[in-house]
């Protein structure tokens, strides 16, 4: 069972915005999508991209501002030509309210 | 012997497990329904019909007193249970009765979520669920104000049916786009549309703070934003939770619902549950079709017989007269998904599939949802659809018809609809044109002169030569903005303004957008466009900005920023310069650089103290010197008959009266500047976008210089007088370039592409227009002479973007 820690309301985030979550492990990128989606996910892809919480949205991803990486926020993979990918972590919304995985505090990122 | 079956609620799933149980055998139990609601079972998601007028209660009753005495149900209507003992199998009723049952089956159904604002408890803050709101609603008229909150279904249809009533009807939704959960970006913009024309308020991305009541009763509903919405009525329709309170105080298992298992049995063997108040699975359910599904089960467990419930696929429709939409399935993107999008502008049509492994997963429609059963079938069949993709998207009509026809967005201009901009032409004029044998590019231009300006316009003249010959005419390859269009930049510029369109859903609906939500290319070029269209009008997107427009700050190669306040002119002052050192010591900024544009920038600056280090540079009376904007960044001077021996005329104080005028203004990309005093040009101004050269009979007005990738010499587009003509000149001719040039090309780029020639006609010879360019800058700076820095660091603007979320640093590692 995971267990999920509470980093806040749905309306701290805007639509098709971003913000982080500092952890001992690195920042955590939380993007709310124009779906209405939630996503949580490494903010750097050490060496190779990042901030990505900086980064325009478009859909379900977000577009690397320093080399225009583009990234799926579900899978953390990079897209087209690009190869990396970023660690993702659970996350889930229950009454308003924004809830990451412990584990991802923990830095541990999520099991495929 | 017959069995007692004690029912817990007379909702819809209990009343069809009740139906079907009588149906295949009425002698099987003894059946006593106890229900809250002072009446039986009613078809609750016809409430909607029933407040807009379109139906009346008694035409939504679905079992009548009649029924329940023909079929032996003994009723005990607005009577709650108090309890039920379990060991010895008795419910207990609010007035003390016990009786015993075989079988008890919970239906309590859900709460309304009543949001704990301050405030909530006052007279006229209701939910919408039952008769008593929806009477409630009914009863306000074209005198009342009402305010729903919750931009779902139900708020939708609660607000719907209140306007048709001549309420004045206000919806206050949290998330960016109207029901969120169902709808994609677009289906929401045309919803909202839809929603605006039948007199309704829609506020969307707005946060409710608290209730403002009087003598009790609701008064207003404030926002955070501070904005005030006066109401007689206020509605909350933000959501449901299952009614577990009962089934837990006897101790069923229960999480967000009471726990089913497939064959819709609690942890408790002889107790039921069903309906909205039960999860299955991790699931719970609001809308009716699992609720039947879930009836059908329990009415077979009660019989012994064997059936499993199984989630399937679920649909909604909005129950709003003329807002015909439709979703179903999971629509949102992934990697490994695809997207078949069509639009329709003109009728209003929007319709999007989610393809994943050549099956159709998720189906969003709107506008004409003709085709949603055939398409609902393909999600819930897993169909292959590989041998249809072409046309999958026209609906089962059109398997094996042509695929649509990319030209639909001129095609469906009005004849009237001006075409080239430069010489008025309308698009009927130019059908005149080629009706009369002018069908060539080249015979249009020569005979309409429609495209032989400025040459923006050749596009959409292209294509309405294709559109009028067909056949006959070979449309040229061009250049489109980017993927997710087949439209040129050009072309979408004049579009925006001839249809006027004022937002990026609402471009992208209306011009044939390929990809759901645009891309980092289109994204910041749509949103500089609409800017620039439509000044004063709030159409600028922050999220479409790159990320130095957006925080208004440099970001650097370490995820730090840079902070470069405006100097006029490169003139500073020793108060100035003491209040930039004072924040390089407070925030230990490492790096203090004095930039090419004559101006100090602060370097490697945390994006947390932005606005901080903006607050003390205020304090200085410094604002942003926007050298993160594609736009007006800096007007280089030299000193100027002021101290310089060779000097001609005050080039600082006009490169102050310049930039005074200019900054704050967004362009296609960068915009540079430099006036120096005298041909020695020790301003450099004959490499910048606009220089100015003083001489002792003027000012000479260079145009196009490059000194980056591209070096290239400005060349004289004029020279005035006085410095009032130099002013106006710079400013038609900045306007020109904004109005005209393609998003990320410098001057010089845009020059190469019209010609210098038509630059000299537009500014220099028509003194009108020139005039005309001036005044239209002026009034577009009248909106964007503002600094970004103040309103950050004094007024919390963005300030999302400044803090993290949350931060767990702290928190040991285990």
């Amino acid at each position: 069972m995971t267990d999920f820690i509470d980093i806040g309301s749905v309306t701290d985030i805007p639509v098709q915005g971003a913000r982080i979550v500092r952890t001992a492990h690195g920042d955590i990128a939380v993007f709310h999508t124009a779906s209405g989606h939630f996503y949580a996910v490494d903010e750097y892809l050490e060496g190779k991209a990042g901030p990505l919480s900086n980064g325009i949205q478009h859909g379900e991803k977000v577009t690397d501002p320093m080399r225009n990486w583009v990234f799926d926020l579900a899978t953390g993979e990079a897209q087209g030509a690009d190869e990396g990918c970023v660690g993702t972590y659970e996350m889930k919304v229950e009454d308003g309210r924004l809830l990451l995985s412990s584990a991802a505090i923990a830095g541990q990122v999520a099991a495929e | 012997m017959t069995q007692k079956l004690i029912i817990i609620g007379a909702g819809m799933a209990t009343g069809r497990a009740l139906e079907q149980l009588i149906e295949a055998d009425p002698n099987a139990y003894d059946v006593t329904l106890f229900n809250a609601e002072p009446r039986g079972n009613y078809n609750r998601i016809m409430l909607s019909p029933v407040l807009s007028g379109e139906k009346t209660y008694e035409e939504i009753v679905t079992h009548s007193a009649e029924w329940y005495e023909e079929n032996g149900v003994t009723c005990r209507f607005g009577e709650r249970v108090a309890n039920v003992d379990r060991a010895r199998k008795v419910v207990i009723a609010e007035n003390g009765d016990e009786l015993p049952y075989d079988k008890l089956m919970f239906g309590t159904g859900s709460n309304p979520f009543i949001i704990p604002m301050p405030g909530h408890d006052l007279e006229g803050v209701i939910a919408y669920r039952d008769l008593e709101d929806t009477e409630l609603m009914m009863s306000m008229n074209e005198t009342n104000k009402v305010v729903v909150i919750g931009g779902g279904l139900l708020g939708l249809e609660a607000a719907a049916g209140m306007a048709a009533r001549g309420v004045d009807v206000t919806v206050v939704h949290i998330m960016g786009h109207l029901m969120e959960r169902q709808l994609d970006e677009a289906a929401g913009y045309l919803l909202r549309k839809a929603l605006v024309d039948k007199g309704i308020t829609v506020r969307c991305q707005a946060n409710s703070k608290q209730i403002l009541g009087e003598n009790g009763k609701v008064r207003a509903l404030q926002l955070d934003d501070g904005t005030e919405l006066p109401c007689d009525l206020l509605v909350m329709a933000v959501g449901i939770r299952p009614n577990v309170k009962l089934a837990q105080d006897i101790g069923l298992a229960v999480g967000k619902g009471i726990h089913v298992d497939d064959q819709m049995l609690t942890s408790d063997a002889d107790i039921l549950a069903v309906g909205e108040c039960v999860e299955h699975d991790g699931a719970i359910f609001g809308l009716v079709a699992p609720l039947y599904d879930q009836a059908k089960v329990a009415a077979k467990t009660l019989l012994d017989e064997p059936a499993t419930f199984v989630q399937r696929e679920i649909s909604t429709k909005l129950k709003v007269t003329g807002c015909d939409l439709f979703s179903a399935g999971d629509f949102a993107e992934g990697e490994d998904r695809e997207d078949i999008v069509f639009r329709d502008p003109a009728r209003g049509v929007y319709r999007r599939l989610v393809l994943q492994s050549n099956k159709v997963i998720g189906a969003v429609m709107y506008g004409d949802t003709a085709d949603s059963n055939w398409f609902f079938g393909l999600i819930k069949d897993a169909t292959d659809v590989s041998d249809m993709r072409d046309t999958l998207i026209f609906g089962p009509a059109y398997q094996g018809g042509t695929p649509m026809d990319p030209l639909a967005a001129v095609a469906a201009l009005p004849d009237d609809a001006e075409i080239c901009g430069c010489n008025g032409i309308s698009k009927g004029q130019i059908i005149a044109a080629i009706n009369g044998g002018a069908d060539t590019l080249d015979a249009v231009k020569a005979t309409s002169k429609a495209g032989s300006s400025c040459g923006s316009c050749v596009g959409l003249v292209t294509q309405v030569l294709g559109l009028t010959l067909g056949d006959e005419f070979k449309m040229p390859e061009k250049e489109t903005i980017c993927k997710c269009s087949d439209l040129s930049h050009d072309d979408v510029r004049k579009l925006i303004i001839a249809k006027e369109l004022k937002s990026i859903p609402h471009v992208m609906q209306d011009l044939d957008w390929k990809s759901p939500g645009g891309c980092h290319v289109c994204r910041p070029a749509l949103n500089y466009y609409l800017v620039c269209a439509w000044p004063g009008e709030e159409v600028d997107d922050g999220k479409s900005r790159f990320i130095n427009e957006r925080v208004h700050a440099n970001i650097q190669k370490d995820g730090t920023y840079s902070v470069v306040p405006r100097m006029l002119g490169g003139i500073t002052t020793p108060k100035e310069l003491r209040a930039i050192a004072d924040v390089a010591d407070k925030f230990k900024v490492p790096t203090v650089k004095v930039t090419g544009g004559q101006r100090i920038d602060l370097l490697g600056v945390k994006k947390e103290d932005l606005p901080a280090i903006w607050y003390d540079l205020g304090e200085a009376g410094m604002m942003s010197g926007q050298a993160y904007a594609k736009g007006l960044r800096t007007v280089k001077t030299c000193v100027g008959t002021d101290h310089c021996r060779f000097g001609t005329q005050d080039s600082t104080g006009l490169g102050i009266k310049i930039e005074s005028e200019m900054w704050g203004a967004w362009s296609p990309h960068k915009f540079k500047l430099a006036v120096t005093g005298c041909p020695r040009n020790c301003a450099e101004a004959t490499c910048k976008d606009l220089g100015i050269v003083c001489v002792d009979s003027g000012y000479q007005i260079l145009v196009g210089g490059a000194a980056g990738l591209d070096l290239l010499e400005a060349q004289l587009l004029i020279t005035v007088p006085t410095e009032e003509e130099a002013i106006e000149v710079s400013c038609a001719f900045y306007q020109l370039y904004r109005e005209g040039a393609q998003y990320l090309h410098r001057p010089y780029k845009w020059i190469a592409k019209v010609g210098l020639d038509w630059v000299k006609e537009q500014v220099a010879d028509d003194l009108e227009n020139r005039a005309a360019l001036a005044e239209r800058f002026r009034y577009s700076q009248k909106f964007y002479q503002v600094d970004p820095w103040a309103e950050r660091a004094r007024k919390g603007v963005d300030s999302h973007e400044f803090t993290p979320l949350a931060d767990f640093t702290k928190v040991a590692a285990e």
